[in-house]
């Protein structure tokens, strides 16, 4: 076959249906239709970048990026989360048909139809019909796929728990507790220490430090709990080491 | 001057050709907003262009902070974050820029696929297109980790978890990414590496496949 014969593009290609270079139109062959890439469009082309920087600049000075507390491997208890852009794949996996022993179908191959799908779409639309209504079948799968990945990516986003991600995640200010304190003793040989950790920094449950809890309150909830995940009566002692203890943590608190 | 210059050059290196494809050609009609309004669906791909222009150079300021180690990766992004002048911002352009750039890219892919733009000849740059889609996915999901703050870790524990689960291979995958049996010091230094050399290297041939065939064979015609 000779190279590059039968070759035709549509548009305003410059390959020809014959082989060798045809120079670029003359734009007076197309009076206010067709405009010269540099510099007219060009320019333009920059003042609407400029803008777009303009705008995305105000965003990362009004939004600083977060930046969660650092890396421990310790804390099983946290609840991971994706960047958004994979919340969908996330939320497919919780699913029960796609999950546990399933998982090869939510993990791989319902993610694999789509990327296979999506690199042969040229192959699978073969028609010679551009307009989006005409290839009803096309149009069709790709609206079903974009409304499927926002579905799940708000599902996921309305199923987790943000109050408890913010929280688990929070830089905690390293403060040194004088481990040698009654108060100390009291909170590491009461249940306390497993929820919320060796320097109250917090585990399962939350961290002390800088929240200012009064006294009074640490008694109540020691005693009372707070449900679902606080269990009531996790102090068990004498009245008098419970304020101890309350006095240490709303001491260790104010740090 | 310029004009002597340029004829200096071009004498020696017919650069006609080149500065024809890169700068001297024409807008058709029907994808100038100045003309239709509605034509600024064809300024997504630019603007992913745009974004991901924005992400190397402001990845290149944050590499000379950045420690991928970790014992000092998080305290780096820290110091970075809240001490280095401007730091903020330079992270924010990067993170935030991460988040537009996918936008951009998806909202490029369906202005093509509604158009039917992927169709003959244009087969192979709708190819390279979906590839550049996944290797901006890749740079996104190696990206996360590199903070080593406690979301990345866990994050990306769930993420080998399911390559792991690839019938066959996933180990093989999981192993290869992670470098060692527990995500860790092997894990960051490898989707550092995958992150700041790899990828870009592939992102960029990628891109530079999809730009010539676009020169090559023009934006399609109206519908």
């Amino acid at each position: 076959m000779h190279r590059g014969k039968g070759m035709k593009f549509v548009g305003d290609s410059r390959v020809p249906k014959n082989s060798g270079f045809v120079p670029p139109k003359d734009y007076s062959e197309y009076p206010g239709k067709t405009e010269a890439f540099l510099p007219n469009f060009l320019l333009k082309e920059w003042m609407v970048g400029a803008v777009f920087l303009v705008g995305f600049l105000v965003l990362t000075m009004a939004e600083p990026s977060p930046l969660e507390a650092e890396a421990d491997p310790t804390k099983s208890g946290y609840i991971p989360l994706p960047d958004w852009y994979f919340l969908f794949l996330y939320q497919l996996l919780k699913y029960p048909y796609a999950a546990g022993h399933y998982k090869v179908i939510g993990a791989i191959i319902i993610p694999g139809l789509a990327l296979v799908g999506l690199l042969l779409a040229p192959w699978l639309d073969r028609g010679p019909e551009r307009r989006p209504l005409k290839r009803p079948v096309a149009t069709g799968l790709m609206l079903l796929a974009i409304v499927s990945v926002f579905y799940l990516t708000w599902e996921s986003t309305v199923s987790h728990d943000w109050k408890q991600a913010a929280e688990q995640g929070k830089i905690v200010k390293k403060v040194s507790i004088d481990k040698n304190s009654k108060g100390y003793k009291i909170y590491s040989s009461q249940s306390c220490v497993n929820c919320h950790g060796q320097n109250l920094e917090g585990q399962v449950g939350p961290s002390f430090i800088g929240k200012n809890i009064p006294a009074s309150l640490v008694e109540q909830v020691a005693v009372k709990g707070i449900p679902p995940k606080m269990p009531a009566n996790a102090f068990k002692g004498s009245k008098k080491d419970l304020k101890t203890l309350a006095e240490f943590i709303a001491k260790s608190s104010k740090k | 001057m310029l004009a002597k210059l340029y004829d200096w050059i071009d004498e020696r290196l017919d650069i006609t050709p080149m500065w024809r494809d890169l700068a001297d050609h024409e807008v058709p009609e029907h994808v100038n907003p100045a003309y239709h309004f509605s034509a600024f669906v064809y300024c997504f791909g630019g603007l992913t262009f745009f974004t991901i222009v924005i992400q190397i150079l402001s990845g290149m300021f944050l590499v000379m902070y950045y420690v991928p180690d970790i014992d000092r990766a998080w305290d780096s992004v820290f110091y970075l974050q809240n001490k280095v002048a401007y730091g903020q911002i330079v992270r924010g352009m990067h993170h935030w820029g991460a988040s537009v750039t996918i936008v951009m890219v998806f909202l490029h892919t369906l202005r093509v696929f509604f158009t039917g733009a992927y169709k003959k000849p244009r087969e192979l740059n709708w190819i390279v297109g979906v590839l550049l889609f996944f290797v901006i996915l890749g740079l996104g999901f190696t990206g996360y980790l590199l903070p080593w703050d406690m979301k990345a870790l866990f994050a990306t524990k769930v993420g080998l978890q399911i390559a792991a689960s690839v019938p066959f291979i996933g180990g093989w995958i999981q192993t290869l990414l992670q470098g060692s049996d527990v995500v860790g010091a092997q894990t960051l230094a490898r989707f550092f590496a995958i992150h700041v050399f790899f990828l870009p290297a592939v992102l960029l041939g990628l891109l530079a496949a999809h730009f010539i065939m676009i020169r090559r064979q023009g934006i399609s015609g109206p519908l």
